[in-house]
């Protein structure tokens, strides 16, 4: 794929740059989710999925606010940051149908996203996993010297687990371009915070690290990506890593079986009032950089194109059996493929 | 006889072990107030109160450690892992921990607790929630590792565990919580550990497996014109060489089934045993049938190919019995 692909992941990734295309992302990550939603009532996911609407600006707030070449790593939680990453809708329902066009060729799945060219680690399934990577991924950009920094994002429950302390520790000791990006969107599965964790800001962690601790509204695009612009230059700056906390929610249960009875009345409808996609369409509104009605307009768009990838998704072949051996390790076959993280 | 889900033998075990002894705790993600991930806890935490059964934080390695505490000091805690990828974040705390208790104090304190956790492939959740993965305690002196085949097992395997006097896992294939299975419920019912199991019995071929690898077992055999014997392991370590043994040299052939790599699984131990101590009895190789050396992949249809069905074990043993030669593993021809 090149950048003069217009659909490439780099290419959709440059389009953020643009006010109206951040909004339409958001709204591109609200129609797939809530396709896969359906998808899977269809009988064409396996396993499980975790979907993430509601929780939209986070994702295009850290994607516009950091470079191509930066590395982030994140949870099973992912369809949305992948999305706002760069990965194209095919990409993403391609994987979770588990088709040769995902982006992990089928053989992942909902968990699983990955898409080097934007940065994307594939995304992990163990809470807790891609915070030590991302502090590796941060001593790797610091040795590549061109300012490139790393980007972890997990959810709330993820902060009780070790994997978070011994890496909020590691990468202040050794000052380390990372961002650790805690989605507190208030539970854990099943569980809502107050029952699992002893404080409800997840960002009170970072003072025993002695780093910058924020909490950011996380249903608004344009604060995430000011938190977000400041953390990156402080790392960038050699001064360490940063903890950000995104209030947010998420609209739907933990995964796809889950009806989500544990949440106390109310709770949703008032997050509702607060949604991302409204919010930020408002103020675009107010901008002039988009008319009255064009949010419903864009919502009708990004749809039918989303059912259009769907279609060719669906059309599309699933791995053949010898997928099953490839890219085991350097000896299988696949050829080597690997990303080059000190070419550019 | 009722029809019981295993996912209710797993509940009604736990349910009778807590009336039983009051020392016996739960631990676990969502295990109290949501019932369980999987719903094999519903209702405990009503009728036994939140001392005893317990939520935890997203935090194996602490809920794993408290668990190895509180045993050495008089509870017996049950520990669910809701998939056994987790039990990686707290792996010292039960192979290097708890499995050492006993020895380290000469026999004066033991860690009597039981992890529960679901394992296996066939469901689509991917690479990081598929695998068995018994090869991380399998060996560890001290352990004792379990696999549930059905209810009944599930049953009989979970009563013992929880009254055996050191640390034991009980790894229970997901894949058949929502099976059902003619069961009588018995609360005095027990599967000693250590013991296998002749599920049918046949004179051309020993087929030793466990897991969900059991009923494709006897699927395979039920539809094989050989007369082939069933073995279901149950306990996979230790594991029961007399019963494997005795039947290998009645029908001078041995097949593994494992839901296990080729390279990790225990098939290997199980065929150096025989063909240390029964070689002299043996018609044919031993042979195993495995999975392949690769990650679970996501793709439904690669998935059922991955793992190995009634047919290809059906097909597999038949060309032992009439070569009696091993035959290729599929990904020979495949890859
Ligand atoms: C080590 C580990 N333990 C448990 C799980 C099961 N699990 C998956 S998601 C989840 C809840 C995570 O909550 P949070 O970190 O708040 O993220 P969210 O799902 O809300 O995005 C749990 C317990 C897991 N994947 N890995
Ligand atoms: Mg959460």
């Amino acid at each position: 794929m090149t950048v003069s692909d217009s659909n490439s992941p780099l290419a959709r990734r440059e389009a953020l740059r643009n006010r109206r295309d951040q909004l339409q992302r958001m709204v591109e990550i609200r129609g797939v989710e809530n396709r896969i939603q359906k998808l899977f009532a269809e009988g064409h996911v396996r396993g499980s999925t975790h979907l993430a609407n509601g929780q939209e600006a986070v994702s295009v707030g850290i994607a516009r606010s950091i470079d191509p070449d930066d590395v982030v790593t994140c949870t099973y939680r992912g369809h949305g940051h992948a999305l706002a990453l760069g990965v194209t809708p095919a990409g993403v329902i391609g994987e979770i149908c588990g088709r040769t066009i995902g982006c992990a060729g089928g053989v992942g799945g909902s968990m699983h996203l990955v898409e080097p060219s934007v940065g994307l680690l594939p995304t992990a399934a163990i809470i807790g996993a891609g915070l030590p990577i991302a502090c590796g991924a941060a001593m790797a950009a610091r040795a590549r010297k061109n300012g490139r920094v790393a980007v972890s994002i997990f959810g709330d429950g993820s902060a009780n687990i070790g994997a978070f302390h011994e890496a909020l520790n590691f990468a202040a000791i050794n000052k380390l371009p990372v961002i650790f990006v805690c989605e507190n969107n208030l539970y854990g599965e099943y569980t809502r915070i107050q029952l699992s964790t002893p404080i409800e800001d997840i960002a009170l962690r970072a003072s025993g690290y002695n780093m910058p601790g924020i909490i950011v509204d996380g249903q608004d695009v344009d604060k995430v990506a000011e938190a977000m612009a400041e953390a990156v230059q402080r790392a960038r700056r050699g001064e360490g890593p940063s903890l950000l906390e995104m209030k947010t929610y998420r609209y739907s249960g933990h995964s796809r079986s889950d009806p989500a009875t544990y949440r106390p009345a109310g709770e949703l409808d008032r997050w509702l009032k607060r949604d991302p996609i409204n919010i930020f369409a408002d103020r675009l509104i107010a901008e002039q950089a988009l008319s009255p009605g064009g949010l419903e307009q864009m919502q009708a768009e990004t749809n039918e194109a989303i059912e259009q990838v769907v279609a060719e998704v669906l059309d599309s072949p699933a791995p053949d059996m010898r997928e099953i051996f490839a890219h085991v390790s350097g000896e299988s076959p696949g050829g080597d493929q690997r990303w080059s993280f000190w070419g550019r | 006889m009722a029809k019981i889900w295993t996912r209710q033998a797993v509940l009604r075990a736990l349910d009778d072990a807590m009336t039983d002894d009051p020392t016996v705790i739960l631990m676990g993600e969502d295990v109290a107030a949501a019932g369980g991930p999987f719903k094999v806890t519903e209702g405990l935490l009503a009728k036994y109160g939140a001392e005893r059964v317990i939520d935890t934080p997203i935090s194996e390695m602490a809920f794993m450690g408290a668990a190895v505490g509180a045993a050495v000091c008089g509870l017996k805690p049950v520990v669910e892992i809701m998939f056994i990828e987790f039990l990686g974040v707290a792996l010292d705390q039960l192979t290097t921990q708890a499995a050492t208790m006993r020895y380290l104090s000469r026999g004066r304190l033991t860690a009597p607790l039981v992890v529960r956790a679901s394992a296996g492939a066939g469901q689509g959740f991917g690479c990081q929630h598929s695998q068995m993965l018994d090869h991380w305690v399998r060996g560890t002196p001290g352990l004792k590792l379990a696999v549930t085949s059905n209810a009944r097992t599930t049953y009989g395997l979970l009563r013992s565990a929880i009254e055996d006097p050191d640390p034991v896992v009980v790894l229970e294939p997901r894949i058949l919580y929502s099976e059902r299975e003619e069961y009588e419920f018995d609360p005095s019912y027990r599967i000693p550990l250590g013991r296998a199991e002749v599920a049918r019995q046949g004179a051309d071929a020993t087929l030793v497996t466990c897991g969900a690898m059991t009923r494709v077992a006897l699927e395979a055999a039920a539809n094989s014109d050989a007369n082939i014997e069933v073995v279901d392991l149950l306990t996979i370590w230790p594991w029961d060489r007399k019963t494997v043994l005795q039947s290998v040299e009645r029908t001078g052939r041995l097949v593994t089934l494992e839901e296990a790599t080729a390279s990790a699984g225990w098939g290997g131990d199980v065929v150096s045993a025989v063909a240390m101590e029964a070689f002299g009895k043996l018609k044919a190789p031993p042979h195993r049938i495995t999975l392949p050396d690769a990650p679970v992949p996501y793709n439904g249809g690669l998935e059922a190919r991955y793992l190995p069905s009634a047919a290809y074990v059906t097909e597999q043993v038949a060309a032992l019995i009439s070569t009696n030669k091993s035959p290729a593993p599929w990904w020979r021809n495949a890859a």
